[in-house]
């Protein structure tokens, strides 16, 4: 049943029954509910952040550099949260921050998991020298610490936000791998997949059509886990100056250009890390939500 | 179990190292080669160089020769132990790195020791506590701790203990007025050696806020880990057995669900070292505190690509066998898993 849930949310157009049950088991967490009506908030605000933003994110007002937030004192209504060092808005700054960010997410989970099912489907499925050479390359990625790799690939692609988001795809896919890996290696031998080949499917066919389909539960749940980590490696490389570029509004590189002001204006420094949390927070606690619905076999 | 089999599985478990180290070395080699331009073209700079300077270079460098032969000879020079030399400060890329390492270990060392510490019962009681106030702080906690960006956390902590409360100092691992001789390397030792109390605390004192930064996630981990391996043990039957026969609740958790239960905990705790080592880096880089992270750092942001390549293969290579040790001790605590 899980198996069907999980193609059901991929396109939406299963039979309600499945997918009522899917919504029935989600809902029952109180930490996945918050978690998914923070993540719709953020797609909003994301979506509509040049409605929403008071300001332009990169309108420097001279004459308000650091003014803090409105209910400090010295505050202006005009900036709700304040301005930074060169007197941007920090609200519009943020809210464009999080279009950033989600894209971070989206693509490098979208590269890394495409890539990465392909590849583990590949070992899984054709086993022998293929699959030793392509788990081997695995386990070195995952010898690495997640940041170090990360900072070694855009150490040879050279700093800047795209290649931020394809050195975090490179960090994620070892995961993706793995996970296909096992699923197919578990699936093959049951017999529908043995049925499907009798009448004449070919290798691709059985792994993209048969196989996939059934194992996309812990690969959806590991894909939004994955949006955490991908969020907080991005703003880790944009504050270590390595990730987005100023004048960029992505919440890591904000942070860094803030840290000299710490002293004398902390709502630099604070509002940035409070996105990346809640953000992160967010997905973390609908990753969470999503495994207990998705897959029976860790429920309690 | 006798000697034999316990050596064939030590053995059996080691030599799977061997691919994956193979791996990281052909990665570390990759490295300079995938950069865009060459070493001696990045060198010369913005005014270029007279071809026969550049030959000259390239020689030196053995670039001229086949791929394959410039990797054997690389991996010849790692096993004699040079990894080369600092762009930036000529010295060799190893020495500095056994230099700043155990700043690193002192750091982590202690950041794990916090993250145990409390880490460990607030996970007992979650379980015990189950669906209760106490369980959903703990879990709501370690869930927040768990998705922190922590060089953020670390710049909170600072902005509250150092420059609001005044409690520690903002950066570094000692006061500049103690100069203390660096015989093991770790601040603590050395202090206590040299038997000067003054800058054991001044040593202790610099550092508890990045302890407590770089410890924050493997607590988190930690604690939600003993909560579900202390979940599954209470259901056991030995639990009802324990219970049966009367014991005193403090020796049923203590004796025969902890003991059980950590186990795994133990596990996640040894597999902590890479996302120790990630943290190790922004932690570094915030505090400024000497280790091999904030090194790393400095490196890819001065182009200093001996540095890099030496960094990757040294820290590639702590995570692996650190790994393999815990590998081998969860095997001579569970029998099960010597027979797989």
């Amino acid at each position: 049943m899980a198996d069907v849930a999980a193609l059901a949310i991929s396109d939406g157009t299963a039979a309600p029954g499945p997918l009522r049950e899917f919504w029935k088991a989600y809902s029952q967490s109180r930490g996945a509910l918050i978690g998914l009506a923070l993540i719709v908030m953020l797609i909003l605000l994301a979506i509509f952040a040049d409605v929403i933003s008071p300001h332009p994110p990169n309108e420097q007002y001279r004459e308000f550099t650091l003014v803090p937030p409105a209910w400090d004192t010295g505050g202006t209504t005009r900036f709700l949260l304040g301005t930074d060092p060169v007197g941007r808005d920090m609200l519009s700054r943020l809210i464009h921050g999080t279009r950033l960010s989600l894209l971070i997410g989206l693509i490098s989970v979208a590269i890394s998991l495409c890539a990465g099912t392909a590849l583990g489907m590949v070992a899984g499925y054709v086993r022998g020298l293929t699959e030793t050479v392509i788990m081997r390359l695995m386990d070195v990625m995952l010898a690495l610490p997640s940041l170090l790799l990360a900072i070694a690939v855009v150490a040879i692609l050279g700093p800047g936000l795209i290649n931020a988001m394809y050195a975090i795809a490179i960090v994620l896919l070892p995961h993706y791998v793995r996970l296909a890996r096992a699923a197919v290696i578990a699936e093959a031998r049951k017999e529908y997949v043995a049925s499907s080949r009798i009448a004449g499917a070919g290798p691709l066919r059985l792994m993209f059509n048969t196989i996939l389909p059934n194992c996309m539960a812990p690969l959806i749940v590991q894909a939004t886990l994955g949006f955490s980590s991908a969020i907080l490696d991005a703003a880790a490389l944009g504050f270590l100056g390595l990730g987005a570029q100023p004048p960029t509004p992505e919440w890591g590189s904000m942070l860094a250009g803030a840290l000299e002001f710490i002293q004398r204006a902390s709502w630099v420094v604070t509002f940035p890390g409070l996105a990346i949390l809640i953000t992160v927070l967010a997905f973390n606690l609908m990753g969470d939500g999503l495994r207990d619905a998705l897959d029976p076999k860790l429920k309690r | 179990m006798t000697n034999g089999s316990m050596l064939a599985f030590i053995l059996r478990r080691a030599s799977l190292i061997i691919p994956t180290f193979i791996g990281v070395t052909l990665l570390a080699f990759a490295l300079i080669h995938l950069i865009p331009g060459d070493p001696v073209e990045n060198l010369s700079g913005e005014r270029g160089m007279d071809p026969a300077r550049r030959e000259r270079l390239l020689h030196e460098f053995g670039l001229d020769k086949s791929l394959p032969q410039q990797y054997a000879e690389y991996v010849g020079e790692v096993l004699k132990g040079d990894l080369g030399t600092s762009l930036t400060t000529h010295e060799p890329v190893l020495g500095e790195f056994l230099t700043l390492f155990p700043a690193t270990i002192e750091l982590a060392f202690f950041a794990m020791l916090l993250a145990t510490l409390v880490g460990l019962p607030a996970g007992i009681i979650a379980a015990l506590r189950r669906n209760t106030v106490a369980d959903y702080a703990v879990m709501g906690v370690s869930l927040t701790g768990y998705s922190m960006p922590i060089f953020w956390w670390a710049l909170l902590l600072i902005l509250f203990f150092s420059v609001q409360l005044g409690w520690t100092p903002v950066s570094g691992r000692i006061a500049v007025e103690y100069d203390v001789p660096a015989i093991s390397g770790f601040m603590l030792i050395d202090t206590l050696r040299a038997g000067d109390m003054a800058a054991f605390r001044s040593a202790l004192s610099h550092l508890i806020l990045p302890s407590i930064a770089l410890g924050t996630i493997p607590l988190a981990v930690i604690a939600r880990m003993t909560r579900s391996a202390m979940l599954e043990v209470l259901r056991e039957d030995y639990m009802r057995t324990a219970r049966a026969k009367g014991l005193p609740q403090w020796r049923i958790v203590l004796v025969h669900a902890l003991r059980n239960a950590l186990v795994p905990v133990i596990t996640v705790i040894g597999l902590q070292v890479g996302l120790l080592l990630s943290g190790a880096i922004l932690t570094e880089t915030i505090f400024s505190w000497p280790g091999v992270g904030n090194w790393l750092v400095h490196g890819v942001q001065s182009r200093d690509y001996p540095v890099v390549q030496g960094g990757i293969l040294l820290v590639a290579t702590i995570v692996i066998s650190v790994n393999l040790i815990v590998d081998l001790l969860y095997g001579v605590v569970n029998p099960r898993i010597r027979h797989g």
